[in-house]
């Protein structure tokens, strides 16, 4: 069943093997003596042509090949939560352990533990009707996480046993009769990797998924099921904002794929998501966090792959029924590994030297993203959102990963360099972004806030009307602007301080509930309908501006809870009135 | 290089196309394996293989190929480039290839290291939080230095980098500690003044006695410059994570790295992205600065500040953008400043350190340090969009919120980014320059300062006791 080859030639990633028959595409081989893995990508004439996930040095033409005859999968079962792998799910505290904090070539190790004992508790009994999805039974996997064990999509039968008690994930833990005859089910499961795993039905998206950023919940939501993308120039804060997501969102599982990025940004995360807790659950955040770490300086070809493990982790758990969202950082270098490789095989180059097939392979990613009805009989629902980083070069929003990114999401974070610079972060630019998740976030919204729709809307509307106001400003002067525009201007210093700008390292501003934004909106929006009539009858904005109350609003944010919100409303209404006392002019 | 005089020698090149060799009926040749290639005159350079199959090899040669023919010698080593470690590396100046400049024996070691390193394995990675004292504001203040960052300094010619390398070598140490950095430097086609500039520099502070040389100059073969950073990295790695110290490397200049990189991919026809840099520029510099960094249960450390010139200034030209993306924030000298006398010229807005928020804080430096440069950094913002103002509608045109913002400015370029050469500020008096600064603003405009931090470090609030 495998297939032997040898090595015609070696250029980098790519290794050219002949084999005694034909193998498949998309096989695993074994390469060379030392045993690298890879990928069989492309065939042609008596050769495959094969992407090797580690590093090629010192093999030789002539050294053997071995073809597994199987694709890349992920291992799916429990073992993984809590952890950190890497793009071909080993796991890395795991490789450490074996071959010291180096990582070594040819360390085959399989991804799930075949050793440790779970506590398994059925689900089900015998004589009862199962199929694909159906739940068998449970596993605590980590203190707070449930593990779901799953019927294998294509079954079908009757359960003739099952068990209850420890067992490693390879034991039969139940016998299902199929109408082909017996089959043992285990608690482990594979999974091919590039294709996605099949669901009943996809459903419209019906929730946001809340983050507790305020920038990204109210102005630029995206939905639980839902696609988004942050494109950005180096240090504008898409490694940040993906780990608030991570830290904050209100869904049960995050798989959060490093994908070519710095070695640093994932212990940072090993080292910090063990302290923190969600605020919801009271869970410690690793215990719902898998990583897969495939940093820059390991072999592009894994991390072209780590992303489509990320994903199909990422079904896996949706498909027990939880919300899941996967976070790639970034993209972009998984579209450079695809170039790369397609440079190799000498393949015609489209835009910017990316294959032609790019923008299929981007439309194929955001794809699996979805709300969908879960194989299995009990009609459950789960999700994948799926958050995707992009790193433009010269961070010019042109070029062709974020340009076809932005067909396929729903949400456009877009961030900006100039934000950066004066530490407006999150650096998400207001004017350029878009979210088409809006009726499903107002509708969700609005039990928080009658109003929201329009407070939100008049917000962007004050928004868009300072950077135009801005723009006179620039040529004439702030000095020389009618006291309303300059009332506008103020506003959004309001809106941009007051709200937008959200340190993702104060102790308190680092998550902001809805009811908190919604409260927070509002009251610098009601602040604006009462200085613009008393501006209109001729207060100067300077008095205005001097008023106590403006410096607070700014501050709300840090302050815990709502009921400094509520007071700082009552100290606007007297602070603009006797204002307008001694102006003897009204207020509204 | 110590690669024993075995292996097979062809004499079968058929091609020489620029820095690459074509070279035919081979056998049992290994990719990326080294090879000897002696012209007929008796000249001997390196190289190693990008690309072999059943019968034909394509070589690299590190070194000049112009002048050489068909009928050179190519041994093949049998082995990837390795270079031998030791102890007595230290206090030593090299070629950029690693054969001695100073007159002692060439370095031997039964202990022989690949160039291209491993990967650090992220889960055995310790997060990096020391604070490094540099004694410059501009860098303590508000893109603090954490030990085994990897902190480049983006710069144009004629700007003073090197200075600036130099006095954050020579002041550069962890408040609290009297530990020393070992330095290894590497120089890659910059000027033979520069590298002198260094060594003395080196001498002067008797930092000569504890770091490691590595140069390839201008005149120096250009494709050397391929293997120079990987030499210099195979030795910090060997220094700190076997010898336990703590090690700053300082390269200069990763654009002429760049150059060697793309004229190899040029003539292997790869096809060219942004101005001809081929598509692998990220991954490949990210194989060099990724080596930076600490690791769980191991004392020393390597600590990273590559310089490169950004060709007329643009920072998005390829290799400041790479490295930007790479590096964990980036420090950016600016001719404007320098121009106006301000030393080190550094432009704070775009420039960012990510770790600092790991190395700051109550415990390291002081507890308003984060809130203190968000606020330098919001004001001077401020500053500037006010200068630019000015330039169109005059002083007169700025409202008196906007004068203030512009005088802060100005005020901040003289007194905190300016400071002399010889000047080695502690974190406090950074810290207390900064104070007396925001003093110039309303208090209420202090919103990126705890309230309180104000009440606690705000002038005003101390002087009254
Ligand atoms: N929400 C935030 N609050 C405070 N600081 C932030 C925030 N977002 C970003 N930053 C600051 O910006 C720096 C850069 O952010 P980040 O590393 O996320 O950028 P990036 O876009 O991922 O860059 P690259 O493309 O190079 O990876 C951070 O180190 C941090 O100092
Ligand atoms: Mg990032």
């Amino acid at each position: 069943m495998s297939l032997k080859g040898s090595i015609d030639r070696i250029n980098g990633s790519l290794v050219v093997a002949k084999f005694e028959a034909e193998p498949k595409i998309g096989d695993l081989v074994e390469i060379g003596s030392l045993r690298l893995m890879g990928e069989i990508v492309r065939l042609s004439e008596d050769k495959a042509y094969i992407q090797c996930y580690e590093a090629t040095s010192s093999l030789k033409p002539g050294e053997p090949v071995l073809d597994s005859g199987k694709p890349l999968v992920a291992e799916l079962g429990p073992g993984v939560m809590g952890t950190i792998v890497d793009g071909i799910e080993r796991s890395e505290s795991k490789l450490w352990e074996l071959t010291g904090p180096f990582v070594s070539r040819g360390t085959n190790i399989v991804p799930l533990d075949r050793t440790k004992k779970w506590a398994f508790e059925p689900k089900v009994m015998v004589g009862g009707k199962v199929r694909g999805g159906d739940i068998i039974g449970v596993v605590q996997e980590t203190e707070s996480f449930q593990h779901r064990v799953l019927v294998p999509p294509e079954l079908e039968g009757t359960i003739t046993s099952i068990e209850k008690g420890d067992f490693t994930v390879e034991d039969v833990v139940g016998t299902v009769e199929t109408r082909t005859g017996s089959i043992g089910l285990r608690m482990m499961q594979t999974w091919p990797v590039r294709r996605p795993r099949p669901v009943k039905e996809r459903l419209p998206l019906m929730m946001p998924l809340m983050t507790g950023q305020r920038v990204i919940d109210t102005f630029f939501p995206v939905a639980k099921g839902g696609a988004a993308c942050i494109p950005g120039g180096f240090g504008t804060g898409k490694t940040v904002m993906l780990q608030q997501v991570s830290k904050w969102a209100d869904a049960d599982i995050i798989i959060l794929i490093g994908c070519g990025e710095r070695g640093n940004e994932m212990a940072d995360v090993v080292a910090h998501f063990p302290e923190i807790s969600d605020p919801r659950s009271g869970r410690l955040l690793i215990e719902r966090t898998i990583i897969v770490a495939n940093v820059s300086n390991m072999p592009v070809s894994a991390r072209e792959a780590s992303i489509y493990m990320g994903i199909t982790l990422g079904e896996y758990y949706r498909d027990m029924g939880y919300d899941v969202a996967v976070m790639a950082d970034s993209t972009s270098r998984w579209a450079e590994a695809l170039r790369d490789m397609s440079g190799r095989l000498e393949e015609i180059p489209a835009e910017s030297g990316y294959p032609a097939y790019l923008a299929d392979r981007i439309a194929e990613i955001y794809e699996r993203a979805g709300r969908v009805v879960t194989l299995g009989s009990d009609q459950r629902i789960g999700s994948l959102t799926l958050l995707g980083a992009v790193s433009p070069p010269g961070g010019d929003f042109s070029e062709p990963v974020t340009t076809h990114t932005l067909r396929f999401v729903g949400t456009f974070w877009a961030l900006d360099s100039e934000l950066a610079f004066r530490r407006h972060f999150p650096a998400i630019n207001w004017l350029r972004s878009f979210t088409r998740y809006m009726t499903v976030a107002s509708k969700w919204w609005s039990k928080y806030e009658r109003n929201w729709e329009q407070i939100r809307a008049k917000a962007l509307e004050l928004l868009e009307e300072a950077a135009e106001i801005e723009e006179t400003a620039r040529i004439i002067g702030e000095k020389a602007m009618p006291d309303e525009q300059r009332l506008i201007l103020l506003l959004a210093e309001l809106l941009r301080e007051g709200f937008l700008v959200q340190s993702a390292f104060h102790e308190v501003d680092r998550y902001c509930e809805a009811e908190k934004q919604a409260a927070l909106l509002k009251v610098i929006i009601d602040f604006y309908n009462l200085a613009e009539p008393i501006i209109r009858q001729g207060i100067p904005i300077e008095k205005i501006r001097e008023l106590g109350i403006v410096s607070e609003l700014m501050r709300l944010k840090e302050r815990k809870g709502l009921q400094p919100i509520d007071a700082a409303r009552i100290e606007m209404r007297k602070q603009i009135s006797q204002l307008a006392e001694t102006y003897e002019v009204k207020v509204r | 290089m110590t690669i024993e005089e075995a292996g097979v020698v062809y004499k079968t090149t058929t091609e020489i196309r620029g820095p690459i060799l074509f070279i035919e009926n081979i056998k049992d040749v290994a990719y990326d394996e080294v090879v000897r290639i002696t012209t007929p005159t008796g000249y001997e350079i390196s190289g190693s293989v990008l690309d072999v199959s059943k019968d034909y090899a394509m070589v690299q040669v590190f070194g000049e190929t112009s002048g050489m023919d068909l009928n050179v010698s190519v041994r093949f080593t049998g082995e990837t480039l390795r270079i031998p470690v030791s102890d007595e590396l230290i206090g030593r100046v090299f070629s950029g290839s690693l054969a001695p400049l100073d007159g002692l024996p060439r370095p031997l070691s039964t202990d022989q290291r690949d160039v291209n390193g491993g990967t650090i394995n992220p889960a055995a990675r310790d997060v990096p939080s020391e604070f490094i004292q540099t004694g410059l504001s501009a860098i303590d203040g508000m893109n603090s230095l954490v030990r085994g960052q990897k902190l480049p300094i983006f710069s144009e010619s004629g700007l003073p980098h090197n200075q600036v390398a130099a006095q954050i070598a020579r002041q550069a140490t962890i408040p609290g500690k009297e530990e020393e950095f070992a330095l290894v430097f590497a120089a890659m086609g910059i000027k033979n003044e520069e590298a002198e500039f260094f060594k003395e520099e080196f001498e002067k502070t008797g930092a000569i006695s504890k770091s490691v040389m590595i140069l390839n100059l201008a005149d120096d073969p250009p494709i050397e410059r391929i293997v120079t950073p990987r030499i210099a990295q195979t030795i910090a790695e060997y220094l700190a994570f076997d010898l336990d110290m703590h090690v700053l490397t300082i390269m200069t200049d990763m654009t002429n790295y760049a150059e060697a990189l793309r004229s190899i991919s040029i003539a292997r026809e790869e096809i060219p992205t942004r101005k001809g840099y081929p598509g692998y520029l990220y991954s490949d510099l990210a194989t060099i600065y990724e080596r930076a960094g600490r690791i769980k249960g191991k004392k020393g450390s390597v600590t990273l500040m590559p310089i490169l010139s950004m060709p007329g200034g643009d920072i998005t030209h390829p290799v400041p953008d790479l490295t930007g993306y790479i590096t964990e924030g980036q420090l950016i000298l600016q001719r404007e400043l320098a121009l106006r006398g301000i030393y080190p010229p550094m432009n704070v807005l775009p420039s960012l350190s990510r770790l600092m928020k790991d190395g700051i804080g109550e415990k390291t430096t002081r507890k308003d340090h984060s809130d203190v440069s968000n606020q330098l950094y919001m004001a001077y913002a401020e500053g500037t969009r006010a200068r630019g103002l000015v330039r169109i509608v005059g002083v007169v045109g700025l409202s008196e919120r906007e004068r203030t913002w512009l005088e802060f400015a100005d005020q901040f370029e003289q007194k905190f980014v300016n400071q002399g050469v010889y000047e080695n500020r502690t974190i406090e008096q950074t810290l207390d320059i900064a104070w007396d600064l925001l003093a110039m603003l309303p208090e209420e405009d202090l919103i990126r300062v705890r309230e309180a931090y104000i009440k606690e470090f705000h002038p005003k609030y101390r002087r009254a006791g």
